[in-house]
């Protein structure tokens, strides 16, 4: 079962981070990450591992795009 | 939370439903499926079936690792659980897969060391604290898994281990969306593509899919407004008759994929033609260990027999499995198939088509 929720990087020790995932504490390796973490990044974790960095552009990209289709949404509504 | 409460917005997540309820279609319903199992649990739990308008159907695909692992493969796991001073060790909900005649959860009862655990490196753990026994992990999962796998036996490797090794019952999506497609037992519409999945494999890996069988293809996010995004841009395509990979999962999801667990993946791993249950055998679909780390692949280790397998009578999750059956349509559903007492996968495992459909009541 996937995890969906981001996780925040607390605690980094060589490849091992601690991450916070909502009031959870886990151990997050960091070794499958293709870039660096640091601690207040957000990533993604399945069964111990983080696999991607959460990048705040594409994320706040993608809520304009969600934003923008909801508004398109109300317009064909109101048509 | 962050990247979290935003996708929940439930003002957003009315006005999208609304827009998808004032549309309508002649014809068939739009089938839309659902690969990945996190997707159909949080479909249940927002009760999005109920709320989408009669033309859009969606259809659960066998997204669940446990559940597509064939009987042959839990029987294999169930032999080498049975092994004198193995400890076998496994992600939770593979435990209770009722195989032919038992389930790991039976051996563990009888006496085997069977050990739950919570990431690969913890099975790692365990191997370097017990010098003397020969420690197993069952690899069912798929890409999003396999490179946590790969990641234990590379480790494994350079610290010169001799008593760990991976039994790989590993799976890939792509193919088994390919021979869903080849199959034609339904026509599908479109597909929401795996979240993490996705993560590892890129959106990229849909490409081929979509031009191929001109079948829309849409990596969605686990949360309502993704869902709703990504049902949405489905319908739209399939309305304009269109076919495109698209992917607004990109907090998660890059093009491209994670191409550091896509290498590790490659340098471990091969693949191989792999059964699944309910669709049979498909090419290059499974993940076995390469000849180069053979010493650390349980299936070399040991040498373990042909194990007749015996399906239990009566259990279409395969059916399940590939859409064309609703668990209700099965005689043992809810009658003698119930989570406390599974007879088959697809209702022990949290993310199994069963397994929702019991726990939301649906009928």
């Amino acid at each position: 079962m996937c995890l969906a929720i981001p996780a925040e990087v607390i605690h980094i020790e060589d490849e091992m981070a601690t991450v916070r995932v909502g009031e959870a504490l886990r151990k997050a390796s960091l070794m499958l990450l293709p870039e660096p973490a640091e601690l207040g990044d957000y990533v993604i974790v399945h069964a111990g591992f983080a696999l991607h960095k959460v990048d705040p552009e594409e994320a706040r990209e993608s809520l304009r795009l969600l934003r923008e289709l909801a508004s398109a949404a109300d317009e064909e509504g109101l048509n | 939370m962050k990247y979290l409460d935003e996708y929940r917005d439930p003002q957003t997540a009315k006005r999208l439903l609304e827009a998808l309820q004032r549309r309508s279609r002649e014809g068939p319903p739009m089938k839309l499926m659902e690969i990945c199992g996190t997707h159909t649990v949080s479909i249940f739990r927002l009760g999005l079936r109920q709320l989408l308008p009669a033309f859009i159907q969606l259809i659960s695909g066998p997204g669940c690792p446990v559940c597509v692992t064939a009987n042959e493969d839990i029987d294999r796991a169930v032999w080498l659980a049975r092994q004198p001073g193995v400890i076998t060790t496994t992600f939770g909900d593979l435990l209770r897969v009722p195989g032919s005649s038992s389930s790991l959860h039976m051996e563990r009862s009888k006496g085997a060391d069977v050990r739950m655990v919570y990431a690969t490196f913890d099975a790692l753990q365990i191997a370097r604290e017990n010098p003397g026994r020969q420690v197993v992990f069952l690899g069912i999962g798929f890409e999003t898994t396999a490179p946590t796998v790969a990641a234990a036996i590379r480790q494994a490797a350079a610290e010169g281990m001799d008593n760990f090794s991976v039994f790989s019952a590993h799976k890939l999506l792509p193919p088994a969306m390919r021979a869903l497609l080849d199959a034609r037992d339904q026509q599908l519409d479109g597909f929401l593509c795996p979240g993490h999945v996705s993560t590892i494999i890129g959106a990229k890996a849909y490409e081929e899919i979509v031009s191929r069988y001109h079948i829309p293809c849409v990596v969605t996010g686990f949360e309502a407004l993704d869902l709703l995004q990504g049902i949405t841009l489905l319908v739209d395509q399939v309305e304009q008759g269109r076919a495109e990979v698209l992917n607004p999962y990109r907090r998660a999801v890059s093009w491209e994929g994670n191409l550091a667990a896509q290498h590790l993946l490659e340098e471990i791993f091969e693949p191989v033609d792999s059964t699944w249950r309910g669709l049979g055998e498909i090419p290059q679909s499974g993940l076995k260990v390469r000849d180069a780390w053979k010493d650390y692949d349980a299936a070399e280790r040991f040498s373990m027999p042909e194990i007749q397998v015996k399906e239990h009578p009566g259990c279409r999750c395969g059916e399940v499995l590939r859409g064309i059956l609703t668990p209700p349509e099965c005689g043992l559903f809810r009658k003698v198939c119930t989570p406390q007492d599974p007879k088959g996968p697809c209702m022990v495992s949290g993310e199994g088509t069963c397994g929702a459909y019991y726990r939301y009541q649906m009928t």
